[in-house]
């Protein structure tokens, strides 16, 4: 017997037959299918108990009800409440993601001090044990108001605890991140006497007219606003947008009016001029209700607000105008908004009174399917605390910013002032600075010229989850809790027309060793002793958010938020106890002004618009999910497209997907260009929330920032009035 | 006309030719009955014995003296969560009811209470009938809705005494009940496998909603959601 090639084939043969009647390929087969299947590095939630936390989402200010999926102590999904008023289930995709923010690996894990230009980890007793220090020196030199704190917002137990600490230790300082929400509050407590924010009966609206509202991109409270828009359809409403550009909420209306952008004031005149000279106003409501009509005619049945005029200012035919203002005064429940895009800039106040005017004119101010004047929560009320000769001094010395000084009464706020108070004299204002919300250093406008005011700050403390662009210029940062690990009280909910306070509970324990925002005062005042330990009886936020909320307490934990469903507007309360179209305080404002962008037109052509995303945020930093979802045309591998009209692109000889440089008076940036029809020619239109620092790999190193190309515009108030800034394209 | 004269040369070359051809022919036979023994031995005996590693339980519990003692059977220990979800294997809480001290001199129960009732520690059950992630189940559309006992998927497991070895995939890191015991994927009973096909099997008969509208197949997204 030999052993050849014969035999060899046979033993080959032999084993196929075998291994093909045994199990082995079939069952390896199913496991190697099963194994591509069941990836280890594929997430998954874990196996376990699932939970749901009522909670409040406060990624913006729109206090929507969450109800949080969670397996053991793993948070998997967010969901929208449905037995919340604001959202009724719904949710944004921002607030969906924020699971990605709890889980961050870009969370800051403990206190950071920067040492040598490097941040290196410290105790969270070292780092208060500093930061006292420092405010200590500064008190005991006789500057206390040196001291200046930008916060989120100036509602709530959090907010109030800053507040409190600041008189106490002697600094007015207390500053509020800016929205259009300033413009809106001013407008109501000139107008109406009322110290309340705005909101916006939009479910029972007929006629809605937006002037740049991004309605369907962050305005108010998204699902609130999504839900009536969509009302407002099945009910054959009207909803016009009146926009430079195409955005979605534009797509979505009834009709686009493509006006020139800074122009939505004049056209609100136009249309006030209209109503007038045509006698359309609503003569009950006007006749009973409001006074100082001749004022407003005045102004309103000027030339520059005759059609004509308008429809040369604003690009849109004067029979449009007179049409749009016929309709809406004949509509039975006409309603106009405005504040920009997604509403986080003040806008002119004098933009915002005339769109005020508007809907007062037409009858639907503090009415069902109007304005409503909400009136500003009142739940806390803490025993006045003890101050010393040090904080009655400080107190008596002018804000930084210059809100409520002579030059600028109205406003209450003013950050976007902040950088040009910081920059002026040999020592800045402000020595000791501590930031908990806004990341002012990404969201103001001029970002080179903030990042300077802000680096002559001797003491900088941030208060973040993230490690921000503020927090990364700081000296100290101190990890605050995300939403999902603290309590806090949320009152109001943006343009909901009702009073409402929202509850924000720990979902998970914390994740990191961070500390909450009010905790942080509290530790500070009793580091500092004195008064300011007697002011602050609490040991911790908790302990106060529980007294303070006192009777309200059960309920709101229960429940999670607190409606006042009887709720009906208030009577005015100006001195005419009418809505009141002049006044003595109004006068200085009834000339409208509206604001060219800055820049020079002969050697800048174009004009640059930033626009809002609903998919990207402009404070926080974008969860992955939602960088994930942007579309081509904003976002082209790393590089920010900005959207120019075709005409515009052919007289420039550049053409779709083209690199170019867009140059401002304040910077530059690398862009691809997006060749659309929606979007005016003349006008570069960009998404704001790009071009971030390098904290977040997902994020950082994508576009560019449209903040670092505009510049600060104040308005005749102090708001920060910009919309834009003049431009060029050149080919890169 | 001649005669043939090649056929005795012919025929012995013939007969050579055979004589050759039976030897090769052996040969070949043989080598292909040795490969295919070879094979048959490595797909049948090798590649299970390789596949699989085995784990004991960390403790050996006895169904059939719990079940017993116990006042609802099964649910006793395996039940329904309140918003209806299976809560599976029982947690520490479940057991610590019963076992903060040991309740006999059962060295098993002594261990267990040792190493895990005193310091606090979960129990890191092995679950023989864990569905790879990719499965959605509802034990309570099978239990609660479907009315099927638990022995149809996980058979007399509560009368025994002991915990069978658990043995995991080394490829898909799942437990070799799911394909069942018998490499060869035989079933005897409805509990001896846990694949997609016994699955398909009780829902066509069952007839559960949820086919195709456009392939008029049963239907994948009942279980793959």
């Amino acid at each position: 017997m030999k052993i050849d090639r014969r035999s060899f084939l046979a033993f080959v043969f032999g084993g196929a037959a075998g291994t093909a009647l045994s199990p082995l390929p079939w069952k390896l087969t199913d496991d190697i299918s099963i194994w591509t299947q069941n990836w280890p590095w594929t997430p998954v939630p874990p196996k376990g108990e699932t939970t749901y936390v009522a909670s409040t989402c406060t990624l913006c200010p729109g206090g929507c009800g969450i109800r949080v999926r969670r397996v053991e102590d793993r948070v998997v999904k967010i969901e929208g409440r449905s037995d919340h008023p604001v959202n009724r289930g719904g949710i944004c995709p921002l607030g969906a993601a924020g699971v990605q923010l709890l889980y961050s690996p870009w969370r800051v894990r403990q206190p950071l001090k920067k040492v040598d230009g490097r941040f290196v980890p410290v105790s969270w007793d070292q780092a208060i044990g500093e930061i006292a220090g420092e405010l200590r020196e500064l008190r005991e030199a006789g500057a206390p108001e040196a001291v200046a704190w930008i916060a989120e917002t100036d509602r709530g137990t959090t907010a109030e605890l800053i507040r409190r600490f600041l008189t106490v230790y002697g600094s007015p300082n207390f500053i509020r991140t800016p929205s259009a929400q300033d413009a809106w509050e001013t407008a109501l407590y000139l107008t109406q006497g009322q110290r309340a924010t705005a909101g916006f009966d939009l479910e029972r609206v007929s006629f809605l007219l937006s002037l740049g509202s991004g309605l369907l991109e962050g305005w108010g409270a998204p699902p609130f606003v999504f839900r009536a828009c969509g009302a407002l359809q099945d009910r054959n409403g009207r909803f016009v947008q009146l926009e430079p550009r195409l955005s979605k909420t534009a797509a979505k209306a009834h009709q686009w009016l493509p006006l020139q952008p800074g122009t939505e004031g004049t056209l609100a005149f136009g249309l006030i001029h209209v109503i007038l000279k045509e006698g359309l106003e609503r003569k009950p409501f006007v006749a009973t209700r409001t006074a100082g009509l001749e004022d407003l005619k005045r102004n309103a049945l000027r030339e520059a607000f005759a059609p004509e005029a308008v429809a040369q200012a604003t690009g849109l035919e004067a029979k449009t105008v007179v049409e749009l203002a016929r309709a809406f005064a004949a509509a039975e429940r006409p309603l106009a908004v405005c504040g920009r895009g997604a509403g986080r800039v003040p806008g002119g106040l004098q933009e915002t009174l005339a769109v005020h005017f508007l809907n007062a004119l037409v009858g639907s101010v503090n009415v069902e399917g109007g304005v409503i004047a909400v009136p500003e929560p009142e739940y806390i009320r803490w025993p006045e605390p003890e101050m010393d000769a040090v904080a009655s001094q400080g107190m008596q010395t002018p804000r930084v910013d210059g809100a409520g000084s002579e030059r600028y009464p109205l406003a209450r706020y003013l950050l976007n002032r902040l950088p040009e108070a910081l920059l002026q004299g040999e020592k800045p204002a402000v020595r000791i600075l501590f930031v908990s919300g806004g990341n002012p250093l990404y969201s103001l406008p001029d970002s080179e010229r903030t990042a300077k005011a802000f680096s002559r700050i001797p003491l900088l403390v941030s208060l973040s989850p993230f490690l921000d662009e503020t927090a990364a210029a700081a000296h100290y940062v101190l990890p605050a809790p995300t939403y999902l690990e603290r309590w806090e009280d949320v009152p109001g909910a943006a343009g909901f027309p009702k009073p409402l306070i929202g509850l924000v509970r720990p979902v998970v324990a914390p994740r990191l060793a961070t500390m909450p925002t009010g905790d942080v005062v509290i530790r500070l005042a009793q580091r500092l002793g004195g008064t300011l330990r007697a002011a602050f009886p609490w040991e911790s936020h908790e302990v106060c958010l529980r007294q303070t909320l006192a009777a309200a307490w059960e309920p709101l934990r229960k429940n999670g938020f607190v409606l006042d469903e009887s709720f009906r507007p208030q009577p005015f309360e100006t001195a005419s106890r009418k809505f009141e179209f002049g006044n003595a305080e109004l006068k200085p404002l009834a000339e409208f002004r509206p604001h060219p962008a800055p820049g020079d037109p002969g050697v800048f052509k174009l004009t640059l618009v930033p626009y809002d995303s609903l998919r990207l945020t402009a404070a926080l930093g974008t969860p992955p999910f939602l960088v994930k979802a942007l579309e081509s045309e904003i976002l082209w591998k790393n590089d920010i497209r900005v959207e120019i009209h075709p005409q515009t692109a052919r007289d420039l000889g550049l053409a779709d997907g083209a690199d170019a440089r867009l140059i401002t008076p304040r910077g530059e940036a690398r862009v691809k260009l997006y060749l659309t029809e929606g979007i005016r020619p003349g006008l570069v239109g960009m998404a704001r929330g790009l071009g971030r620092g390098a904290h977040d790999r997902y994020l950082a190193g994508k576009g560019a920032s449209a903040n670092r190309l505009l510049a600060a515009v104040e308005d005749s108030s102090g708001f920060e009035a910009g919309w834009g800034i003049r431009a060029r394209l050149e080919r890169a | 006309m001649e005669e043939p004269k090649s056929s005795a040369p012919s025929s012995r070359s013939e007969s050579e030719t055979d004589e050759k051809g039976d030897g090769a022919g052996a040969a070949i036979i043989l080598f292909f009955i040795l490969g295919l023994a070879a094979s048959l031995l490595v797909g049948w005996i090798a590649f299970p014995a390789l596949l699989y590693s085995e784990k004991r339980q960390p403790v050996d519990f006895n169904h059939a003296l719990h079940n017993e003692i116990v006042d609802h059977g099964c649910a006793s220990c395996h039940f329904f969560r309140e918003d209806g979800s299976f809560s599976g294997a029982p947690k520490l809480a479940q057991c610590i009811e019963c076992h903060r001290e040991a309740n006999s001199d059962d060295p098993e129960e002594i261990r267990f209470v040792e190493e895990y009732v005193k310091p606090g520690r979960e129990v890191p059950w092995l679950v023989y009938a864990r569905q790879p992630d990719c499965v959605f189940f509802s034990h309570a559309a099978h239990v609660r809705m479907g009315g099927i006992d638990c022995a149809v998927c996980h058979g007399p497991i509560g009368e025994s005494t002991s915990l069978k070895p658990y043995q995991v995939n080394r490829i898909t890191g799942y437990s070799r009940d799911i394909w069942g015991w018998n490499i060869a994927g035989i079933k005897r009973n409805t509990w001896d496998r846990m694949k997609m096909d016994d699955c398909a099997e009780c829902h066509a008969q069952a007839r559960v909603p949820g086919g195709s509208v456009q392939t008029q197949k049963d239907g994948c997204f009942v279980c793959h959601k």
